[in-house]
C-alpha cells in the first residue's frame, strides 16, 4: 500500500490506506521534495548510511515500511517476510526464496496483484546471496504496485512463478539467459535472447565485455586485441 | 516419422509429431514478421496447432550497455529499442531517472513532452495500421498512413533535428525550447486528422475482406490478457479498461480529458478499432495541450553530472505498444547499477501462441501484425 501516492490514485485504494502508514512514508521520503540545488544533496539520511563506492545491497533505501499490507503478509507468512521498506514511494517486500511461489499465489489471489508487470534480477556479486529476483506486481483492481524481492546465491534454485502468471515464462527465461538463475519448475528453461551455444551470462557483474571482445578478436581475427 | 522429435518443449504433450503434421519455419527474414522474428509453426494441414517464437536476432545488450554509460549517455540508446516510437521510450527513461533523483521536470517541459509523445503515438499507430493492412492484403492504407506520419516526422525534425531516433527529451526537462511555429504545426496536423482517420476507416472498417480476415481471429480473453501480462491496446481490446495515463498519470496527462477506448471480443478487429480510436483521442490531447502551453523554464534543476542517491525505482508509462517500464537501481555513482527495461512488445508477443492456435497459416501474419511488435524492442 502507500505504493505510489505521488501518482494520483483512484479512491478505491484509499480505504485500505492506513493513516498510520502515511506519515512515515511522506516524512521519510527525502527525494520527493522540490529539487534541492544539486540533486544528489537531496538524499540526506539514507545517503549518510550508504557506502559510496562498493555497491552495497539496496538495504539502506529510505524508510522501513510497516503498514496494513505488510501486516497481512506477515500474518500469513510470518518469518518468510524478511524485510520491507519504501523507496521513492514504492513499497518493497523481501521474502524468503523458498516460499516465493506460495507468496506469489497469495499476492495474486488475496491481495489482487493479478498483473505481473515485470520479473527480473539484479546481481550483487559481493553478497553471499548474490542475486535479487525482483517481481514488480500491479493490481488492476486497487491500482497499486508492489515489489517482491527474493535473494538467491548462484547455486540456489528459485521457485518458478510461471504457473501463477503465465507471463513469467519468458521473463524467467530471460533471467536465466542473462544471469544464470535456475527456476525450479519452469517448463522450458532455455536461453531466449542469446544463441543456445553462448558461454556465460552477460548481465552478471563479473561478465566483462572487454574480455569477451578480446577473446572473439583473438579467435576470429588472429590478432591480440581489437581495442 | 512418429518419433521425430521437434523441440516444442513448451507444450510438453506435443513433442511427438503426428502423421499429418508438419513444422513450418517462418522468418527470420519473412517480410511480414516486421523485423527479424522467427516463428516455428506446427501445422496440421493449414491449421496451426502449436507455435514457438524464436527471438534475439536483434539483441544488442542494451541493459549491459547501460551499466557502462552514465545516466545521460544512456539516454540516446533507448530511442533505438522501439524505433518507431522513440519519443515515448525517451519519455519513460527520463521520467524514471527523474524519479530516481527526486526532481520533476517543469510544467512547460511536461506539456511539450505530452504533445510530442501523443504525436508519436499517432505516428506509431499509423505505421502499425499501414503495415498491418498491407500484411492482410490492403495495399492502399499504407500510402495514406505514411503521408500523415510524414507530417509528424517533419514536426519532430523541426523540433530536434531528427526524425526517427529523436532523443527529444533530456533528464530533467527538455534540451530544446519549442520552435515558434510548433503550436501552429501541431494544429495544422491535428485539425483535419480526424477526417483522415475516418478516411482510413472508410477503407477498412466495413470492408468485407478486412472484416473476414480480422473478426474472430486471435481472440484473447480479458482473463488471459491479464494472465499473459498483455498491455496497451492489446489488453484494452479484450475489455480491460486500463491505461497508465489515467491510472497513474505521469508527465502532464492529468491536465487533459480523454477517453480510454476498449473492445469487447479481444480479437484482431477489436484491436484495430481500439487503435483507431486511440489516434482520435491522442489528437484531442494534442489539441488541448497546444491551447495552453505554460511559460517558464524547460529544464529542471539537474546538475551536469547526475548522481542519484542509492536506491531503486520502477517507472512505467503508456507507450504506444503498452506498458513500457524502467526498473533502475542506483548505487550512488554516475552510472546506473542496473537498468531493466520492460518492453511491451516482448510481453505482448508472449501471448502469440495462445492466440494463434486453431487458426490458419494466413492468420499468422494478421496476429503478428495486430500485436504491433517492434523487434528492436523485443530483443533490445
Amino acid at each position: 500500500m502507500a505504493n505510489e501516492p505521488e501518482e494520483k490514485q483512484p479512491s478505491a485504494s484509499s480505504p485500505n490506506e492506513p493513516s498510520a502508514a502515511k506519515p512515515p512514508a511522506a516524512a521519510g521520503e527525502p527525494v520527493s521534495k522540490p529539487p534541492a540545488p544539486a540533486a544528489p544533496a537531496a538524499a540526506k539520511p539514507p545517503a549518510a548510511a550508504a557506502p559510496p563506492r562498493p555497491p552495497a545491497p539496496p538495504k539502506e533505501g529510505p524508510v522501513a515500511l510497516d503498514n496494513e499490507i505488510v501486516k497481512r503478509y506477515k500474518e500469513k507468512f510470518g518469518p518468510a517476510i524478511l524485510e520491507s521498506w519504501v523507496d521513492r514511494k514504492q513499497s518493497i517486500l523481501v521474502v524468503a526464496r523458498e516460499l516465493l511461489a506460495e507468496i506469489a499465489i497469495y499476492s495474486r489471489d488475496e491481495e489482487k496483484f493479478d498483473w505481473l508487470s515485470d520479473l527480473t534480477a539484479v546481481d550483487w556479486p559481493k553478497r553471499e546471496k548474490r542475486f535479487d529476483i525482483v517481481l514488480n506486481m500491479y493490481s488492476m483492481e486497487k491500482n497499486e504496485r508492489l515489489r517482491l524481492k527474493a535473494q538467491a546465491s548462484a547455486e540456489e534454485r528459485v521457485p518458478s512463478v510461471q504457473g501463477v502468471w503465465a507471463t513469467a515464462n519468458w521473463m524467467e527465461r530471460e533471467v536465466y539467459d542473462m544471469f544464470g538463475v535456475v527456476f525450479e519448475g519452469h517448463p522450458d528453461l532455455k536461453r531466449i535472447l542469446l544463441p543456445d551455444e553462448w558461454q556465460g551470462h552477460p548481465l552478471r557483474k563479473d561478465y566483462d565485455i572487454l574480455t569477451q571482445d578480446t577473446a572473439w578478436v583473438r579467435e576470429n581475427l588472429g590478432i591480440e586485441s581489437g581495442q | 516419422m512418429a518419433d521425430e522429435r521437434i523441440p516444442f518443449a513448451t507444450h510438453a504433450d506435443s513433442t511427438v509429431l503426428g502423421a499429418d503434421e508438419i513444422v513450418l519455419n517462418m522468418g527470420p527474414q519473412h517480410p511480414s514478421t516486421h523485423g527479424v522474428l522467427r516463428v516455428k509453426l506446427r501445422l496440421d494441414g493449414e491449421k496451426v496447432i502449436g507455435s514457438e517464437c524464436v527471438i534475439g536476432y536483434l539483441h544488442r545488450g542494451v541493459e549491459k550497455i547501460a551499466e557502462h554509460r552514465t545516466y545521460t549517455q544512456f539516454a540516446p540508446y533507448v530511442d533505438r529499442m522501439d524505433y518507431v516510437a522513440a519519443v515515448s521510450n525517451g519519455l519513460g527513461y527520463c521520467e524514471a531517472v527523474e524519479k530516481l533523483m527526486g526532481v520533476e521536470a517543469p510544467l512547460r517541459a511536461r506539456v511539450i513532452r505530452v504533445i510530442l509523445t501523443e504525436l508519436q503515438r499517432i505516428a506509431s499507430h499509423l505505421f502499425w495500421l499501414g503495415t498491418h493492412a498491407l500484411d492482410i492484403g490492403a495495399l492502399t492504407p499504407l500510402f495514406y498512413c505514411l503521408r500523415e506520419r510524414e507530417e509528424i516526422l517533419k514536426i519532430f525534425e523541426k523540433y530536434c533535428g531528427a526524425r526517427l531516433t529523436t532523443h527529444a527529451f533530456r533528464i530533467g526537462g527538455l534540451q530544446y525550447e519549442a520552435y515558434d511555429e510548433l503550436e501552429k504545426d501541431v494544429e495544422r496536423f491535428c485539425q483535419p486528422f480526424d477526417k483522415r482517420v475516418d478516411e482510413y476507416e472508410s477503407l477498412l472498417t466495413e470492408n468485407r475482406i478486412w472484416v473476414g480476415r480480422t473478426k474472430g481471429i486471435g481472440i484473447l480473453s480479458a482473463k488471459d490478457a491479464i494472465d499473459y501480462g498483455a498491455s496497451g491496446p492489446v489488453i484494452r481490446a479484450s475489455g480491460v479498461k486500463w491505461d497508465i495515463r489515467k491510472a497513474m498519470p505521469y508527465a502532464a496527462y492529468d491536465l487533459y480529458k480523454f477517453e480510454i477506448p476498449i473492445g469487447k471480443n479481444g480479437d484482431t478487429y477489436d484491436r484495430y478499432i481500439v487503435r483507431m480510436e486511440e489516434m482520435r483521442q491522442s489528437r484531442l490531447i494534442c489539441l488541448q495541450a497546444i491551447e495552453n502551453i505554460p511559460a517558464g523554464p524547460i529544464l529542471g534543476k539537474v546538475g551536469k553530472v547526475l548522481k542519484p542517491p542509492p536506491g531503486e525505482v520502477y517507472h512505467a508509462i503508456e507507450a504506444p505498444k503498452g506498458e513500457l517500464g524502467y526498473y533502475i537501481v542506483s548505487d550512488g555513482t554516475t552510472q546506473p547499477y542496473r537498468v531493466r527495461i520492460r518492453p511491451p512488445s516482448l510481453i505482448n508477443l508472449e501471448a502469440f501462441d495462445k492466440m494463434i492456435r486453431g487458426h490458419m497459416v494466413a492468420d499468422v501474419v494478421a496476429i503478428i501484425g495486430t500485436l504491433d511488435i517492434v523487434l528492436g524492442e523485443v530483443d533490445r
